[in-house]
């Protein structure tokens, strides 16, 4: 198992509006209060594809374009992951409502947003990132199954990765109630092959058949990490906040364990 | 540098040409096509699809019956043909069941599920049928939990979906994996169903043809929509060993538009191209292409684009849509199986339904039934968002 690298990370989360922000929560420093997430509007995205692009869309875009941060104008040498459960419900619920009326009349704006793959469709097109993108879902293990693609990609191909991943509820019932999620969540991080002077961690993957998961430090973080399923993340979020060596153990698809070892790298 | 090659030990297909690989074997060779008029569900589109017969009759075992939809039980049929089961059996003894990885594409999974549960929701609570799972059904992932829990896998797994390029894509996700030595073995693949979704989808895009779809043909007006299921077995090949195995694989993004391909088929060129480095080939080792060739106007024309400019005119291709449809997320494994039996059987399926060629199209396009020497093929997948796989298969020396 290779050693890689986090060269930078973001996320964005009820009252957790960016990873500057979030600081002093992830380290234990200042308390947490949920606060609605900002209305999210990624300035990497034209205007008119704004407007045609969802919630959903909108904040993976927003923590990939935030975790490149100043190397925004080298997105295009960048592969990505993009990891989602569930994708775009709330386009779901629309298209099975209109499959309802007479004539069936499905929107096709509405049906290519449906794809699992549109975060990662529109980041290409506004990044002008013509590399390797994989679109994956591993329920409510797609955290850990993103990072481990991202991990295998920066390893076997030798390029860095930006891996995102994200999860909103739909708030229209009964999909609601089918799927319930108790808040959006998103983080994104860049993983290097290699060791950087931006690295903030080297990450060491190894599965586990079976194991505790790590929880999060902050008792009412864990309401979050619980509900979300990209916010399965919170705890590996929380050690590189505190500049901490640590194992996280994060839950894998079919009761296994994606063990996580992280070691700071020193400024 | 060419990657090490991954042995394809098993392998097996069920879609409209019917269950398990004989099925499609005799439908190539005798140029039978499994398309029909459309009779799906509530689908009052005039269209042909391609749909998998008695797939209803399909019974979900007890113990996994929460996972019961049309996606799990075409991968229930479809894991069930040719020994499938039997072969993962061996390798998970062989490796340990957590060494075994279970990587699958699929575009809409369960999806029929939410549909129905909408259709049958209580017009006085708006509450859908009790028995309406999400997550087992519906979810993206459902196919692949169904499937590792079926074979009894513990190891890494996740569901590709990146439209209709998913089931190529899990080779190269496989591929990592097994290198970076998460797992030892792999079972690989994809199942996309009939849904409204996608029928009434495609047609608001103005995408889906009244006709059997005519991939190349001058006068190709969409695609027709498909269901089936593929998988194979990947483990890598012992040094020197003589098999059949995926040589190269190559994956890009057009970054040009939601639903259209690059018109010069950028994104494809490159994709190609890192397949056959991959394989450490040159373009002349290719025998044969299985296009993805939709039938769709833009992507045909931007298809014989790339092929073209990467091959030159001489290379036969065809694109085997009109034996099955679009099977969306389950094309790539369909063509890559359909590109094995070519190789097995020393073939080339025609591109059915191809009656009078584009002329503004260059590609050699397989008219003809050709019986003749295939070792190496390349198999193309392209998906809305821009995603593009290409893989390599062939024997190994």
């Amino acid at each position: 198992m290779k050693q890689v690298y986090v060269e930078s990370v973001s996320l964005q989360g009820p009252g957790l509006d960016g990873w500057k922000k979030s600081l002093p929560i992830l380290t234990g420093k200042a308390s947490y209060k949920y606060e609605d997430i900002p209305k999210l509007s990624p300035s990497l995205l034209p205007a008119n594809e704004r407007r045609r692009t969802t919630s959903l869309i909108k904040i993976a875009l927003q923590v990939a374009q935030d975790a490149l941060a100043d190397k925004m104008q080298d997105s295009k040498n960048y592969a990505t992951v993009f990891a989602a459960s569930d994708g775009d419900i709330e386009i779901i619920h629309r298209i099975c409502t209109a499959l309802m009326q007479p004539g069936k009349p499905v929107s096709p704006t509405h049906f290519h947003n449906s794809v699992h793959n549109a975060p990662a469709g529109y980041w290409a097109i506004a990044a002008n990132a013509q590399l390797a993108s994989t679109s994956i879902s591993a329920a409510d293990f797609s955290f850990a199954a993103g990072l481990l693609e991202a991990v295998t990609f920066a390893s076997c191909e030798q390029q860095p990765v930006l891996f995102v991943a994200y999860d909103v509820p739909v708030l229209m019932e009964p999909l609601a109630s089918a799927r319930p999620m108790y808040s959006a969540f998103a983080t994104a991080m860049v993983i290097s092959p290699t060791k950087t002077t931006d690295s903030v961690a080297a990450l060491k993957c190894s599965l586990k058949q079976s194991g505790i998961q790590t929880v999060s430090a902050n008792k009412e973080l864990e309401k979050l990490r619980i509900g979300n399923p990209a916010a399965r993340s919170l705890p590996l979020l929380e050690t590189f906040s505190c500049n901490a060596d640590a194992t996280v153990q994060l839950p894998a698809p079919h009761e296994t364990i994606l063990s996580v070892e992280v070691s700071a790298c020193p400024k | 540098m060419a990657i090490k090659p991954l042995k394809l030990s098993s392998y097996t297909l069920t879609n409209a040409l019917g269950a398990g690989l004989q099925a499609s074997l005799t439908a190539l060779q005798s140029e039978r096509s499994g398309l029909s008029t459309c009779n799906f569900d509530e689908c009052d589109l005039s269209t042909y699809i391609g749909r998998v017969d008695g797939l209803e009759q399909v019974e979900v075992p007890a113990q996994l019956q929460e996972y019961s939809c049309r996606n799990n039980k075409l991968t229930l049929l479809g894991l069930e043909q040719d020994g499938f089961v039997e072969q993962v059996r061996q390798a998970s003894e062989r490796y340990g069941a957590h060494r075994v990885g279970v990587f699958l594409g699929t575009s809409t999974s369960g999806i029929q599920e939410t549909e129905l549960a909408f259709r049958h929701m209580n017009p006085h609570t708006q509450h859908f049928p009790n028995d309406y799972h999400y997550l087992d059904t519906h979810n993206v992932f459902s196919l692949v939990n169904f499937t590792q829990r079926y074979l009894n896998l513990k190891g890494p797994a996740h569901a590709v979906s990146t439209a209709c390029s998913s089931s190529s894509k899990v080779f190269a996700s496989a591929w990592r994996h097994i290198t970076s030595g998460y797992c030892d073995a792999a079972v690989v693949g994809g199942v996309d169903s009939l849904c409204l979704t996608t029928l009434y989808g495609f047609n608001s895009l103005q995408l889906v043809s009244e006709q059997p779809c005519r991939p190349w043909d001058a006068q190709r007006n969409g695609i027709n929509i498909g269901e089936g299921a593929g998988f194979a077995l990947l483990e890598p090949a012992a040094e020197g060993e003589a098999c059949l195995a995926m040589l190269g694989y190559g994956e890009s993004s057009d970054a040009y538009h939601m639903s259209t391909p690059h018109p010069e088929g950028r994104g494809a060129i490159q994709a190609i191209q890192q397949a056959l480095n991959t394989a450490g080939l040159n373009p002349d080792a290719i025998d044969y292409i299985n296009l993805h060739g939709t039938g769709t106007r833009s992507n045909d024309s931007a298809e014989d684009k790339a092929v073209v400019s990467v091959f030159g005119k001489k290379t036969p291709c065809s694109s085997t849509k009109g034996w099955t449809g679009h099977t969306l997320g389950a094309a790539g494994i369909t063509e890559v199986v359909f590109g094995c039996l070519a190789i097995e059987h020393d073939f080339m399926p025609i591109s059915l339904n191809t009656e009078e060629i584009d002329p503004d199209t260059s590609a050699n396009i397989v008219q003809q039934s050709q019986q003749r020497n295939v070792k190496t093929i390349l198999s193309n997948s392209f998906g809305f968002g821009g995603s593009n796989c290409s893989l390599v298969i062939g024997r190994t020396e």
